[in-house]
């Protein structure tokens, strides 16, 4: 088990060289003088000058790269071109409305979705599981920010229930912060609702066909301890794993969800800084999102054995 | 002396690929996604004939002016007519949809054909996917946007290339899996040249695959679009497409709704469309998948 976690720590280490190379190429390799284009059409010479110096633009491709990483190895992520802030200290500020809309996104939605396809696996061809099945389609062709304006118009605007955007620390009442947290994630659940009803579908369709449950039903146990204990218990690897391949989808979904409501999250401050072209923090941003992708990604895999005691590594 | 004669042995026979589209009528629902689609696709080709204004003429004059005779959908908050807006704005998602599918999988299967028969191809190939594959599609496109300009190429490339290592992986999949069959030895053993044997024997086994995982991509790419033009980093907002309707939109969205409403709804229709008739692709092309999902 311990030579397994090392050997997949030594396996993400590729896939972050990976990315890190991406978007260190990303800037370099756009046609054109970099600085330039972080810069703008209008921008002085002076200004110019100070955008190749922070980034190091004057040193050869090679000590660039190898500065950088050094300095990301550091966690040194930079400076922002604009604010002239470190990009770390930026996230940090910015990170609480996004980690509480993305927790309880993934919170609603795993309570939400498991028993709804275990559901519709149990109830297979009938109309609950057509239900089942049409809902999660359109969660996953209705663009978030269509649902998010379609909540708002009913929710805040119509009913007057909720407010229409904003965000509170949770640090000034949980209440205020409750409510405004409701439908940022209510909209961002519907595509991670969707995707894993559909899964959960499919894997408990997989199981229940098993002769372990056709002899737990012959022992004459309760449906309910058939559905949960013997069968879902089986069921939970593959729903796992996608729970785990959506959190990219997650994150971009956090993206979105914070320019529609308007939250002051690490999403809102990626959109500013493409506007801006602030390199350092779409860089910065682009990097601890991966990181973050292949971490999940990577204990998901450690709770495999949890799961399934068959499973050894 | 009895002759026992032994059953034939199982040799999977692969046919060659014939398409058949009997599966976009198959239920009801597929039915109306078809029809549903081909109208969108018939607005956006025939829009210059079929809007009733000029979609990029601006009329300050008119701003906001709700639903009525003359504009059926009422104006944007430049005087646009929302209607012939909404029509044209299908031309762009449908065609970075198309694009960006045939390129991920022109790409995706280059890659997979020689990733799944060069182990030191694949190594190297898949840290690259697996990379690509970390990065949110959203920031990594929105990241190339920002840096090369607002250009329909520059989106139709940035939504591309977080879509070819899925369309890669697949392909190695199955290169992987069909290179062990009897045939592929039997073609190398009698000396077919390599890039005979990847066309002519492993390339056909990709193609049902590939129809299905290309609706998909068509599908992500139109939503990814959308969500570019309305996060601001999309095409340039003077082309009317259903994301930047939708973006300028936001400004007014407390006294007109309708300025998301129905290019959402429009958007939603064509990706919901897409959505279904690829799970019937997948369901007719490949009948093992339909077992395990369970559908009916």
């Amino acid at each position: 088990m311990f030579g397994y976690l090392i050997r997949r720590i030594l396996a993400a280490i590729p896939v972050m060289g990976v990315v890190a190379l991406f978007v260190f190429l990303l800037l370099r390799l756009t046609p054109g003088d970099p600085a330039a284009i972080l810069a703008g059409d209008n921008a002085t010479p002076e200004q110019l000058a100070r955008i190749r110096t922070s980034l190091g633009l004057n040193e050869p491709l090679y000590e660039q790269f190898f500065t950088w990483i050094g300095k990301l190895l550091h966690g040194d992520l930079g400076v922002s071109l604009i604010s002239n802030v470190p990009v770390l200290k930026m996230i940090g500020q910015r990170v609480e409305p996004s980690i509480s809309v993305a927790v309880s996104t993934l919170i609603l939605s795993i309570l939400i979705a498991v028993p709804l396809g275990v559901i519709a696996a149990w109830k297979h061809g009938t109309w609950i599981d057509r239900f089942v099945m049409g809902l999660s389609v359109i969660g996953f062709s209705v663009p978030v920010f269509v649902i998010g304006y379609v909540l708002i118009q009913v929710f805040a605007i119509d009913l007057r229930w909720l407010p229409v955007q904003g965000f509170q620390s949770i640090s000034k009442g949980f209440g205020p912060f409750l409510q405004r947290i409701i439908l940022p994630t209510i909209t961002l659940s519907f595509i991670y609702v969707a995707l894993i009803a559909r899964m959960t579908r499919a894997s408990m369709l997989d199981v229940l066909g098993e002769d372990y449950i056709r002899t737990a039903r012959a022992k004459g146990i309760a449906e309910s301890g058939v559905l949960l204990r013997h069968a879902l218990r089986n069921a939970a690897v593959p729903v796992i794993t996608v729970i785990g391949s959506g959190f990219a989808l997650l994150i971009s979904g956090v993206v979105v969800t914070e320019s529609v409501f308007n939250l002051p999250g690490i999403g809102r401050l990626t959109v500013d800084a493409v506007l801006a072209r602030d390199y350092p923090v779409i860089q910065a941003m682009i990097l601890l999102t991966s990181a973050i992708y292949v971490a999940v990604n990577l204990l998901i895999d450690l709770a495999y054995t949890l799961l399934d005691p068959r499973i050894r590594y | 002396m009895a002759i026992e004669t032994l059953p034939e042995p199982s040799i999977p026979v692969t046919t060659p690929f014939r398409p058949k589209f009997g599966f976009l009528t198959s239920t009801p629902i597929i039915a109306v996604a078809t029809v549903s689609l081909t109208l969108v696709v018939l607005l956006a080709i025939f829009a210059p004939w079929i809007a009733p204004h000029d979609p990029v003429l601006l009329t300050p004059a008119l701003r906001l002016k709700p639903s009525s005779a003359q504009f059926l959908l009422g104006t944007d908050g430049y005087g646009r007519d929302l209607l012939s807006r909404t029509i044209y704005g299908g031309r762009i998602s449908l065609l970075i949809g198309v694009g960006s599918a045939v390129f991920s999988i022109g790409i995706g299967l280059a890659i997979g054909l020689v990733s799944g028969f060069f182990k030191w191809v694949d190594a190297v190939m898949m840290r690259v996917m697996d990379g690509l594959m970390a990065m949110p599609s959203i920031l990594l496109a929105i990241a190339v946007v920002s840096l090369s300009g607002a250009g329909i190429w520059t989106v139709l490339i940035a939504i591309t290339i977080p879509e070819v290592p899925r369309v890669a992986r697949l392909v190695r999949a199955v290169v992987l899996s069909a290179r062990e069959e009897p045939y592929v030895e039997a073609a190398i053993s009698v000396g077919s040249s390599l890039p005979k044997i990847m066309w002519r024997h492993l390339m056909p086994n990709t193609i049902a695959p590939l129809i299905v995982q290309g609706t998909y991509v068509c599908a992500s790419a139109i939503l990814t679009e959308a969500i570019l033009s309305f996060l601001g980093a999309g095409i340039s907002p003077e082309t009317p497409t259903w994301g930047n309707i939708m973006a300028e939109g936001r400004a007014y969205f407390q006294i007109k709704p309708s300025l998301i409403f129905w290019p959402g709804l429009l958007l939603s229709i064509t990706i919901l469309s897409i959505n279904l008739i690829g799970d019937a692709a997948r369901d007719a092309l490949d009948p093992r998948m339909k077992q395990r999902e369970g559908s009916k």
